[in-house]
């Protein structure tokens, strides 16, 4: 019926040109990167057993396993989580429900992120004048997950604030009409309609938290510790901070050791976003509205 | 409601009672999540008042305006006469930044439009999943990476005696910036209105020249919005720049030169400074130059992709 002309087909060439280019480009970007843990797990596979992840390091950190640093990251984790979780599901309830949409709305969007866009590195040059020297806990886990809560605060803020606007206004003003206050409707309503997405939030700050290097450096953690730590005010290991240390700061040290530390600090984080990927998954195809 | 006298037994009282606690719970809960909003901003102002406090002492004292921001030595520790000049620390920075933008834009922007343009179904969503996994690998890793894997690379393929140089960082900052870039270029793109890409196709574009004509320039500022926060990740990034640029005082001629960047110097003297010593004060008024200029590439971001909104 219709023929087409030479333009018609310049341009079909030229498009599946630029398609396949941009396709290309794709690849180029992911290709590098999977070659890349590729050799991180060819690598570092052979260092892990279940002796590596649960004893302390031996012989000046050269042998031995990491099980202090895991330890120390996941305590440093929880109690980040324990500080940043009610204060940032706190604020985005604020934002999502009562906020009037004024300067003061804007500053403190304003505020968020550039608390995200903030260098690590000087979060941690706040961790050490307030928290180790104004506030006097020193360098210990309590400074050092303070420091990572404040760090990561936006991300549990804008994953919450996210899922708390997907619950449809309808649900809100269905609950107000009966004459419910506004905190009951949010605590009634809302929130449970919303906490599967918080959770997928609180996730994604656990990778963050987990892998943030700079902001514990002198905040808490320690090199090298002999004694696993016993109450918050103590130093601690951790694992990021031991992927530095045993890859730039021992010498003599063993060319795979530094591999299996790697392998296992980036399968902890994959893992956890792995796990709120599929979480939000489930979660979209459930939802009903 | 408060001056309610009723009897106490009366059953009036508790319903009052009730309406009266739940208003107060209201209200009581109303202030605490307002709390959580203004922390925020709490927060940001304290990160300014404690890295200015610790810096304090430098600034009114040996901080000297011109050997800060246009020399190139800095000897913290000379045992003759301590210099704190920081240009040379600023070429390392924006060097590796640079080349890390230089690798990063193109690529960041090419596999937007695609996965948001040309790509469907099963490989859009396994494109996009994987983006958000490259973006979550700590940059610690990507300076283990840049130490262990692309430093003998690059000797042996350039025959360089060091591999620890702006290539690497460089290098190691794109391939990290490039995820974030992606995936806020992607939404950028996606926000277009559908409606948009109707009319062009229905006038007979092409799927390329719906993207190049209409597409591309109605996502112009979040586009832009996507490279600055690249630029302000790059230049605030740490670890990576602290393991891959060798970390070494100069300013480059070649990309195989080692650098030093000003957020490396901070990780890497700090935990050696007496604290209140100059030294230690020079660190955190780097902190402060650091801050600011971070806030400003945040703040130009948002009003930038602020603007499309609106307009």
């Amino acid at each position: 019926m219709f023929e087409a002309t030479q333009l018609n087909r310049k341009n079909e060439t030229r498009q599946t040109l630029i398609r396949s280019g941009l396709g290309t480009m794709t690849g180029i970007l992911i290709l590098p990167v999977a070659l890349i843990l590729g050799t991180l797990l060819y690598k570092g596979l052979p260092v892990i057993s279940f002796e590596f992840l649960f004893t302390s390091p031996t012989n000046g950190m050269t042998a031995g396993g990491i099980f202090p640093a895991l330890l120390g990251t996941v305590l440093l984790v929880l109690v980040a989580l324990l500080a940043s979780v009610p204060l940032g599901v706190a604020a985005a309830i604020y934002l999502s429900e009562y906020a009037p949409n004024n300067w003061s709305t804007r500053a403190i969007n304003l505020a968020i992120i550039n608390l995200a866009g903030v260098p690590s590195i000087v979060h941690a040059l706040f961790g050490v004048g307030a928290f180790v020297i104004f506030f006097k806990f020193g360098t210990s886990i309590l400074a050092a997950s303070l420091t990572l809560a404040i760090m990561t605060l936006p991300v549990v803020i804008v994953a919450t604030r996210e899922s708390l606007q997907a619950v449809p206004m309808a649900f809100r003003e269905a609950c107000w009409n009966m004459g419910a206050t506004r905190w009951q409707t949010i605590r009634r309503v809302v929130l449970p309609n919303a906490v599967t997405g918080i959770l997928t939030g609180v996730i994604l700050e656990v990778s963050r938290t987990a892998g943030e290097t700079a902001p514990i450096m002198f905040t808490g953690a320690a090199f090298f510790l002999p004694l696993l730590p016993q109450g918050v005010l103590d130093q601690t290991m951790a694992l990021s901070l031991h992927l530095f240390v045993v890859s730039t700061q021992v010498p003599g040290m063993p060319e795979a050791l530094p591999f299996g530390v790697a392998l296992v600090l980036i399968s902890m984080v994959l893992l956890m976003n792995s796990l709120s990927i599929a979480l939000r998954m489930y979660l979209r195809g459930k939802k009903k509205w | 409601m408060e001056n309610q006298t009723v009897p106490a037994d009366s059953g009036l009282d508790s319903g009052f009672d009730r309406l009266n606690r739940d208003w107060y719970i209201d209200k009581a809960v109303q202030v605490l999540v307002f709390i959580g909003g203004i922390s925020a901003i709490v927060f940001i102002i304290g990160i300014f008042v404690f890295i200015s406090k610790e810096g304090f002492g430098f600034l009114v004292g040996d901080f000297n305006f011109k050997e800060f921001f246009f020399s190139p030595n800095w000897r913290p520790t000379s045992e003759s006469k301590e210099t704190f000049g920081i240009l040379a620390l600023i070429a390392g920075t924006a060097s590796v930044t640079g080349l890390a933008m230089l690798i990063a834009i193109p690529f960041s922007l090419g596999t937007a439009i695609f996965i948001a343009e040309f790509a469907s179904g099963k490989t859009r969503e396994f494109l996009k999943i994987t983006v958000e996994l490259l973006a979550a690998i700590p940059s610690v890793v990507w300076g283990f990476i840049g130490l262990a894997i692309m430093n003998p690379i690059i000797i042996k393929t350039f025959n360089v005696p060091v591999g620890l140089n702006v290539l690497n960082a460089g290098v190691i900052l794109g391939l990290m910036a490039a995820p974030i870039m992606t995936s806020i270029a992607e939404d950028a793109l996606k926000a277009v209105p559908d409606r948009y890409r109707e009319a062009a196709e229905a006038m007979g574009a092409t799927r390329w020249q719906v993207i190049y004509k209409v597409v591309l320039p109605a996502a112009k500022n979040g586009l832009l919005g996507a490279v600055l926060l690249g630029v302000g990740r790059g230049f605030g990034e740490t670890m990576a720049v602290l393991m891959a640029t060798g970390h070494s005082i100069n300013i480059p001629t070649s990309v195989f030169d080692s650098v030093r960047a000003l957020t490396a110097t901070i990780a890497a003297e700090l935990g050696e400074t007496a604290a209140g010593s100059s030294h230690y004060q020079a660190l955190f008024t780097i902190g402060i130059f650091l801050f600011i200029i971070t806030f400003i590439i945040n703040l130009a971001a948002d009003l930038i992709v602020r603007g499309i909104r609106k307009g």
